[in-house]
């Protein structure tokens, strides 16, 4: 199917996704030169949170090298275009931080919750709306449900206020067929003026092809990574992204060469490890684990000698969600204890 | 004079119900009414069938027998919304509130941390706090009766099933109401609580993760020696409530991660975090009765 002329609005999560490959310790330069980057490779969008969202400064996620209150007070007034986005995730983060982000100038919110359960997020959606916020209802997990139900949970936040829904591939364990079903779905029930979105993650090298589903199947909204950096494997990187949707002749806004340079010249040299498809990367997209357990899981590893990979299968066969992960270092002390090693 | 005080529950819901089946095995509390507003509802009709009287007026309908029944004690399993003014109405009476609502006009009742205060102080409404501060708060007490703790943070992990419409709408009540307790009751500097809700099936049990960040370099015998009493001090109300794993160091972060499973009398056991709620409240009202009986306290004079 064509995409060509089609609209398609990318959103960089480098500086919120990639948190999380950053154990939350970007620093403000880092963050403001790689965002003045994007917003001047024509980026329209650009999250910057705790991994976690708003409010995931904790010791269950990590603490962050600073608040979010720091990181969009010294990135928001630096852009020239580009709007700055906030996660919340309802359980961690409250309407307090809701009303914050807002006073800062961010300009989208996206409100997170498992799949299953987006009527935990109806007060934050109905606030963003009231504030007149570009207001995303953000379904993670879409992995694990069907596109039914996943359209039912969609039209609940659509009904709190939601403008733009997401189905996210929080493991990145779905494959285009898949997305294609429930991108279409929601875009054959919901509202015509509800915006529909796509968020990857890389476990199993389908960023890329699973975004081209999404956009084909009536996505406008594409969430990646400069250079990928993000949980997991990353997030689909967005200058491969941009590259393909110049050859499929899409309306993407972005200057290719630009976002490339962002991408070689000032993200990969502030990762702490290459963001690859490692064994224990790959693990979470074939088992369908969220992706921010895997540094979680190494270091469990490292500590307990228990293996990453058999952590992230036992956990994605008891169904943990996101924000889990305190059940990591609990499942390794439980192994280790029944191998005998502690 | 008999030694059980005599109650009434308001709500006749699922937490209502539990409460109910509990309160019957209970010596020193004894249920008497059963208020709601719905004559139909499954829950008054089982209440009726354990012989309790029912009122299907609301706390209105209550009133003109608190007296002559010797109401003492009365548990609000409602909302926020009409606790205040059931509160105020019985208050009057002389009966003692137990709030298993998050309005929290009175103080936060953890038992094993503090209710022996509010018992001697004869406090006349005490607020249950929320289902992830009864099973988390005792822990983080735990670490700061040791040593200081400058930063407390609990995770509670509850089954979908669980959850509420009502926490559902108003999960940051849940998360601010925790917070608040885990530093007042806790005794931590700082709080923060996380709730996450997961919908597997069969439902899990109920999770909860408590890190503290000690001020000094943790006493790490000392506070696992304390850690242990304080789980066996939960225990002698909620028999499920486990201790999994640790306290775990890590520096100055102390650990514990607790499994909470329920006795599943009305309600399942996965759901340790309604069934810690309703053990707590009821273990309040025993300790009332308790003082009562050894004579340290007065009920308000009739």
């Amino acid at each position: 199917m064509s995409i060509q002329g089609k609209k398609v609005t990318l959103h960089d999560m480098s500086l919120r996704d990639g948190m999380h490959a950053k154990r939350h310790q970007i620093s403000l330069d880092e963050m403001v030169s790689i965002a003045t980057g994007l917003d001047e490779a024509g980026m329209p969008l650009i999250e910057v949170t705790h991994g976690d969202g708003l409010g995931g400064a904790s010791l269950n996620y990590g603490f962050p090298a600073h608040s979010d209150e720091e990181y969009l007070s010294a990135v928001i007034p630096k852009m020239k275009n580009a709007k700055i986005s906030a996660l919340l995730l309802p359980g961690i983060g409250t309407v307090d931080h809701l009303k914050m982000a807002k006073d800062l100038g961010v300009n989208t919110i996206r409100v997170a919750t498992h799949c299953t359960e987006a009527d935990v997020s109806e007060q934050h959606i109905g606030m963003a709306a009231k504030m007149e916020m570009d207001t995303v209802g953000f379904l993670m997990m879409a992995h694990m449900v069907s596109p039914e139900k996943i359209l039912e949970q969609a039209k609940l936040m659509e009904n709190y206020g939601a403008n733009c829904i997401y189905c996210t591939d929080s493991a990145g364990y779905m494959l285009p067929e898949e997305v294609k079903q429930k991108i279409g779905l929601l875009r054959a029930e919901l509202n015509s003026n509800t915006e529909l979105g796509f968020h990857g993650h890389h476990n199993l090298g389908m960023g890329v092809a699973n975004s081209i589903a999404a956009v084909e199947a009536g996505a406008n909204r594409i969430d990646g990574s400069v250079a990928g950096l993000g949980a997991g494997a990353g997030n689909t990187p967005l200058e491969v992204f941009v590259a393909v949707l110049e050859r499929m002749e899409a309306d993407h806004g972005i200057d290719l060469y630009k976002i490339m340079d962002v991408a070689e010249d000032l993200v990969v040299p502030m990762m702490d490890h290459p963001i690859r498809l490692d064994r224990d990367a790959l693990t979470l997209g074939y088992a369908g684990v969220y992706s921010s357990f895997l540094l979680f899981a190494k270091r469990a590893e490292a500590k307990y000698g228990i293996q990453a990979r058999d952590l992230l299968v036992e956990l994605g066969r008891r169904g943990t969600v996101g924000g889990q992960e305190d059940m990591i270092e609990d499942l390794a002390l439980t192994m280790a204890k029944e191998k005998g090693l502690v | 004079m008999t030694k059980k005080l005599k109650a009434a529950i308001i709500g006749p819901g699922n937490i209502g119900t539990d409460l109910l089946m509990k309160m019957m095995r209970s010596d020193w509390i004894e249920p008497v009414w059963m208020v709601g507003i719905d004559p139909d509802s499954e829950g008054l009709k089982r209440a009726k069938e354990f012989g309790l009287k029912v009122s299907t007026t609301g706390v209105d309908g209550l009133i003109p027998h608190v007296l002559d029944d010797d109401i003492r004690v009365a548990f609000d399993a409602t909302s926020a919304y009409v606790h205040a003014e059931n509160s105020r109405k019985l208050n009057e009476l002389g009966v003692i509130m137990i709030d298993l609502t998050p309005a929290a006009i009175g103080p936060f009742c953890v038992p094993p941390v503090n209710l022996a205060d509010h018992a001697k102080n004869l406090e006349m409404n005490v607020n249950m706090v929320t289902c992830g501060g009864q099973a988390t708060i005792p822990m983080v007490a735990a670490v700061s009766q040791v040593q200081e703790v400058e930063y407390g943070e609990i995770v509670a992990t509850v089954s979908s099933r669980s959850v509420g419409p009502g926490t559902r709408q108003n999960i940051d009540e849940f998360t601010r109401t925790t917070s608040g307790a885990v530093e007042k009751v806790g005794g931590a500097k700082q709080g923060k609580a996380i709730i996450i809700i997961n919908p597997a099936e069969p439902p899990l049990m109920m999770r909860d993760t408590i890190h503290c960040q000690t001020t000094d370099t943790p006493d790490q015998a000392a506070i696992t020696a304390s850690v242990k009493q304080m789980v066996k001090e939960v225990q002698k109300y909620v028999p499920g409530y486990k201790l999994v794993n640790g306290p775990v160091f890590d520096g100055n972060k102390v650990s514990v991660f607790m499994e909470v499973e329920g006795l599943g009398d009305f309600l399942p056991k996965y759901a340790g975090n309604l069934d810690i709620m309703t053990a707590a409240g009821l273990r309040t009202a025993e300790m009332f009765a308790e003082e009562v009986k050894a004579g340290s306290i007065e009920l308000p004079a009739r």
